[in-house]
C-alpha cells in the first residue's frame, strides 16, 4: 500500500472535523439546556428508559426548547439511572439514583425553575461554587480514564460527537504513516492484549503483516463471556466508534480488507449501537472503499455469537465464524498466520483496539509512561458483588487491589468484612486479604494464581462461601467445555462432583488431595485456555481458604452460612415480636406458622431456604437467623 | 446444592407439529433464507434469524436450512445443539431468563431460579404446558452491578427477589385477564 495522497487525506478529514466541531459547539455552547440520560444496558435495567420517558413527557408540557440525549454508561452503575444536566450559565451536574418522579422534579425545578437540586446530585463535572465537583470523590484520586474518557459523555449514536472529541484524528494520521511505523509506535507503547493473556499487540500485528497472502482478516473479539465482566459491553454501547477507529488502524497496519466484530448474542444493545456506528462511519467515508480518499479500503461486519463461552478463544471463535461448532484447535498455526478461511487473521479484544487511537494520537511515550514496567497503560475493571460502588473503573496498571476495592469501590456495604476478590472470571482466582496490597498487572496476578482475564472483579464478603464459589465456577466451565479434550470434558466433571460433595456435606479429607492432582491433570491435558485455566478458582480457594474446606468436610458446616444443604433458617423465639406477621406473609412456600404463644416457627420440611423471611423480619427484631449445620435447630415445642 | 444437573433436562413430551404447521414453518424459513446467499459461513446468522422468526428451530426448518446452504443435515443439527442460544422446543409467550453470572449467583440468582422453577413447575430449558412461560438461564447479561438480574421478555430487571417473582407472574396473569375481559369471545 503506498501513501500517495497525504494532503488529500488531511484536508478531507479536516472538512469532516470542522462540520462535527461546529455541530458540537452549537449543541454544547448553545443556549439550549441539555439533559443526558445514561441508558446503556445497566442503566436500562435500573429504569433509565422510564426516566427518559418521564423527562420527555414533563418537557412536552412546557414551552422550553431542551436537547434530550441518550448517552452510554458512565461507569457509576451503583447510582443508576444517571441523569446529567447542562444548563447554560450553570455547571454541568451529574444526578444519581433518579426515578421517573425525581426526573420530573428535576425538569420542573431546575430546567423550568432555578433550583439546581443539590439533593440529587452526585457532583458537578466542572469546578464551581454551587455543587462540589465529582472529581473530589476519593475514586478519582486513583482513576485514569483513557478508554472511559468519552463514555457517558457523548451520544453513541452520533458520530459527530465522537469526532468533535478528537475521534478519527488518529485514523487520519495513521493513513499518512507507513504500516511499519505504526507497528513500531505500538511496540514502543508496550500495549499488551486485553483479552486476558497479555500478548504483545505489536508482535501479533507484525506476524500477520509479514505472513504471505493477499487476503487478511481482522476480528474484534467482543465475545465477553466471563460471568461478572461487562467492560466490553459498556465500551461498545457507549463509545462504539473508538473500537471501529482502532479496527481501521489495525486493518490498515496488517493489510486487512475485511473485518468482523464478534459480539455475544446476549448483548443486543451493543450490536444495535455498533450497527448504527458502522453505518454512520461509512456515510462519512471513514469506512468502506478508499477511506478518506486514500487507497485503503476496509469493511466491517458485525457477527453475533450464539452463546458459547469457548468462542472467546480465538481458534474457536474462527470456527464459529465459519459456521461450525466452536471447537478450538491446536496452535500453532496461530491465527496470525492461518486463521479465518485459512488466511492470516488478527483477533484483538475490544479494549486492545480501543487503546490504539489514543496511542497514535498522543504518542507511544505518553502511553508507556502510564503503568508498570512490563504492563503499560491502564486496566479497566468491572467491579461487582459485595462492593458499594459497583460499576466500571479504569486505573493505571500497578494500582493495588486495596485502592480499587476500598477507594474506588467504596469498600464493602453494610459494614461487612472483606473476604476475597475474584479476578478474571472462571479462569481467574480468588485472592484473600493478604494479596490486597499487591500492585496489579498481568504478571503479578499470574504469580499469585489468578489472571487478569478480561477484567471482571467480583468482591466477596464474609457471607460468601469460598467452596461454593469454586463449585460455581467449575460448574460454569464444566457446562461450557466444548468436549474436545478428554481431561477438560471428564476431568472437570469429576472435580465438580467432588466439590458438590463438599457443599452437600458428603466430602472426605482425602478428596482434597485427589482434587489437587486432578486439577493439575486438567491443566496439562487441555488444549485451550478454557480447560487450562479452569482449575484456577479451585486451586486458589484451596490455597487461601483451606479452613473453609475443612469445616465443610469435617464438621459439615458452612462458615459463611451459604451452602444450601448445610444451613437452616430459624426464628429465635425470644426475639420474635409475636404480634408481627411479616415473615408469615412473605414466605413464598407458606412454611411459617404461629404457635400457641404466637411465636413464629419455620417448618423445616417445607422451607426452601430462599431467605425472604430473613429480609422481611424488621431490623429492630432481627429474629430470623441462619444456622449451620442444620441440626443445630432446636426441636420445635408445642 | 440447588441445581446439580449439568445437562438441560429432556422433556419426554415430544412436540409434533401438524402438517399445516410444518408447511407454515417451512414457508417462513424460506422467507428468511432468501436474504442470504448459499455460503456455509452464513449458517449461524441464518439459524439466528430463523429462530427469531419461528421462536425455535423445529426439525422441518433445520432440514430446509441444510438443503438451502448445501450443508449436511447432521452439521446443522450439530451447530444447533452446540450453541446455547438455539432452542429445539417452542418458546412460551413470555420468556424468563435468570442470570447466573458470578455477581448474580453470589447475590442469590440460584435462589431466584429455584423460585421460578417452583412457581412454574418446569426446569431450566423448559416451557410450561400451557406455553405461557419458558424458563432458562443465561451466563451473564453484563449488568452485574444490578445483581441479581432476571431478563423478562428481553427486558433486564435488576435487584430481583423471590417475592418479585410472584409479583411478575401476578402482573402477567392480570394482564391476561384484562385482555380476556376486553375480548370476551
Amino acid at each position: 500500500m503506498t501513501v500517495i495522497a497525504s494532503q488529500d487525506i488531511a484536508s478531507t478529514f479536516q472538512n469532516i472535523r470542522d462540520h462535527a466541531l461546529s455541530r458540537w459547539q452549537e449543541l454544547w455552547d448553545g443556549s439550549k439546556p441539555i439533559i443526558m440520560v445514561s441508558a446503556a444496558t445497566c442503566g436500562r435495567s435500573a429504569g433509565a428508559l422510564e426516566v427518559l420517558e418521564a423527562v420527555k413527557d414533563e418537557l412536552s408540557r412546557g414551552q422550553q426548547d431542551v436537547q434530550v440525549m441518550e448517552v452510554g454508561c458512565m461507569g457509576h452503575c451503583y447510582a443508576e439511572p444517571l441523569v446529567i444536566i447542562k444548563k447554560p450559565g450553570n455547571p454541568t451536574v451529574v444526578y444519581g439514583y433518579i426515578t421517573p418522579e425525581k426526573a420530573r422534579r428535576l425538569v420542573k425545578d431546575y430546567i423550568q425553575g432555578e433550583d439546581i437540586s443539590p439533593e440529587f446530585a452526585l457532583g458537578a463535572l466542572e469546578e464551581n461554587e454551587l455543587i462540589p465537583s465529582i472529581y473530589d470523590l476519593p475514586r478519582f484520586k486513583h482513576e485514569k480514564y483513557i478508554l472511559l474518557e468519552n463514555i457517558g459523555r457523548i451520544d453513541p449514536e452520533d458520530i459527530d460527537q465522537y469526532i468533535a472529541k478528537g475521534g478519527y484524528e488518529a485514523l487520519a494520521n495513521a493513513l499518512q504513516m507507513q504500516p511499519e511505523d505504526i507497528i513500531e509506535e505500538v511496540r514502543k507503547s508496550g500495549l499488551r492484549g486485553r483479552g486476558g493473556a497479555g500478548f504483545s499487540t505489536a508482535q501479533k500485528w507484525e506476524v500477520c503483516r509479514s505472513s504471505p497472502g493477499k487476503i487478511k482478516y481482522l476480528i474484534c473479539n467482543a465475545d465477553e463471556g466471563d460471568p461478572g465482566a461487562f467492560m466490553d459491553r459498556a465500551i461498545l454501547e457507549s463509545d462504539p466508534h473508538s473500537v471501529i477507529e482502532g479496527m481501521l488502524i489495525a486493518a490498515y497496519t496488517i493489510g486487512a480488507r475485511h473485518g468482523y466484530i464478534y459480539v455475544r448474542a446476549e448483548y443486543p444493545l451493543a450490536v444495535h449501537r455498533a450497527e448504527i456506528a458502522l453505518e454512520q462511519a461509512e456515510g462519512l467515508g471513514l469506512l468502506g472503499k478508499n477511506i478518506l480518499g486514500s487507497s485503503f479500503s476496509f469493511d466491517i461486519k458485525p457477527f453475533q455469537g450464539s452463546g458459547a463461552f469457548v468462542c472467546g478463544e480465538e481458534t474457536a471463535l474462527i470456527a464459529s465464524l465459519e459456521g461450525k461448532p466452536g471447537l478450538p484447535h491446536h496452535r500453532p498455526p496461530f491465527p496470525a498466520t492461518s486463521g479465518l478461511n485459512g488466511k492470516p487473521t488478527v483477533i484483538n479484544n475490544v479494549k486492545t483496539l480501543a487503546y490504539v487511537p489514543p496511542i497514535i494520537r498522543n504518542g507511544a511515550d505518553w502511553f508507556a509512561s502510564i503503568g508498570t514496567e512490563k504492563s503499560k497503560g491502564t486496566a479497566v475493571f468491572a467491579l461487582a458483588g459485595k462492593v458499594v460502588n459497583t460499576g466500571l473503573t479504569e486505573v493505571p496498571m500497578g494500582t493495588t487491589l486495596r485502592q480499587i476495592i476500598f477507594d474506588v469501590g467504596g469498600g464493602i456495604p453494610k459494614g461487612r468484612r472483606f473476604k476475597a476478590v475474584q479476578i478474571g472470571g472462571p479462569s481467574g482466582g480468588c485472592l484473600p486479604e493478604s494479596a490486597l496490597d499487591m500492585p496489579i498487572d498481568f504478571d503479578s496476578l499470574k504469580e499469585v494464581g489468578a489472571m487478569m482475564g478480561s477484567g471482571g472483579m467480583v468482591v466477596l464478603d464474609e457471607d460468601d462461601c469460598m467452596v461454593e464459589v469454586a463449585r460455581y465456577f467449575l460448574e460454569f466451565t464444566q457446562r461450557e467445555s466444548c468436549g474436545k479434550c478428554t481431561m477438560c470434558r471428564l476431568g472437570t466433571r469429576q472435580m465438580l462432583s467432588m466439590l458438590e460433595d463438599f457443599t452437600c456435606g458428603r466430602g472426605q479429607m482425602q478428596d482434597l488431595e485427589t482434587l489437587k492432582e486432578l486439577a493439575e491433570d486438567v491443566r496439562i491435558g487441555s488444549l485451550c485456555g478454557l480447560g487450562r485455566t479452569s482449575p484456577n478458582p479451585v486451586l486458589t480457594t484451596m490455597r487461601y481458604f483451606r479452613d473453609e474446606y475443612k469445616a465443610h468436610i469435617e464438621e459439615k458446616r458452612c462458615p459463611a452460612l451459604m451452602c444450601h444443604d448445610l444451613i437452616a433458617y430459624y426464628i429465635l423465639p425470644e426475639k420474635c415480636e409475636r404480634s408481627c406477621d411479616a415473615c408469615v406473609g412473605t414466605c413464598t412456600v407458606e412454611a411459617i406458622s404461629s404457635n400457641k404463644q404466637r411465636v413464629k416457627v419455620i417448618d423445616q420440611a417445607k422451607c426452601v431456604k430462599c431467605g425472604t423471611c430473613l429480609t422481611a423480619c424488621p431490623l429492630q427484631y432481627n429474629a430470623v437467623i441462619k444456622l449451620s449445620p442444620p441440626d443445630k435447630v432446636p426441636a420445635a415445642k408445642g | 446444592m440447588p441445581d446439580t444437573s449439568t445437562e438441560p433436562p429432556v422433556s419426554n413430551a415430544k412436540i409434533v407439529n401438524t402438517p399445516e404447521e410444518q408447511e407454515d414453518n417451512r414457508r417462513r424459513t424460506r422467507k428468511v433464507l432468501k436474504k442470504f446467499n448459499r455460503k456455509r459461513e452464513n449458517l449461524v446468522p441464518v439459524l439466528q434469524q430463523v429462530q427469531d422468526e419461528l421462536g425455535y428451530l423445529p426439525r422441518e426448518a433445520m432440514l430446509e436450512v441444510a438443503e438451502y446452504l448445501k450443508v449436511p443435515e447432521v452439521d446443522v443439527y450439530g451447530v444447533v445443539t452446540f450453541y446455547n442460544q438455539f432452542r429445539l422446543k417452542p418458546p412460551g409467550k413470555h420468556s424468563i431468563r435468570v442470570c447466573l453470572g458470578t455477581a448474580c449467583h453470589m447475590k442469590g440468582g440460584y435462589i431466584l431460579l429455584d423460585a421460578w422453577k417452583r412457581r412454574l413447575g418446569v426446569d431450566r430449558g423448559e416451557t410450561t404446558a400451557d406455553r405461557e412461560y419458558d424458563l432458562d438461564t443465561v451466563a451473564c447479561v453484563g449488568c452485574c452491578a444490578m445483581a441479581p438480574v432476571n431478563v423478562i421478555d428481553k427486558k433486564a430487571e435488576g435487584r430481583v427477589s423471590p417475592t418479585r417473582v410472584d409479583g411478575i407472574l401476578l402482573a402477567f396473569k392480570m394482564e391476561k385477564e384484562k385482555k380476556a375481559k376486553e375480548k370476551p369471545d
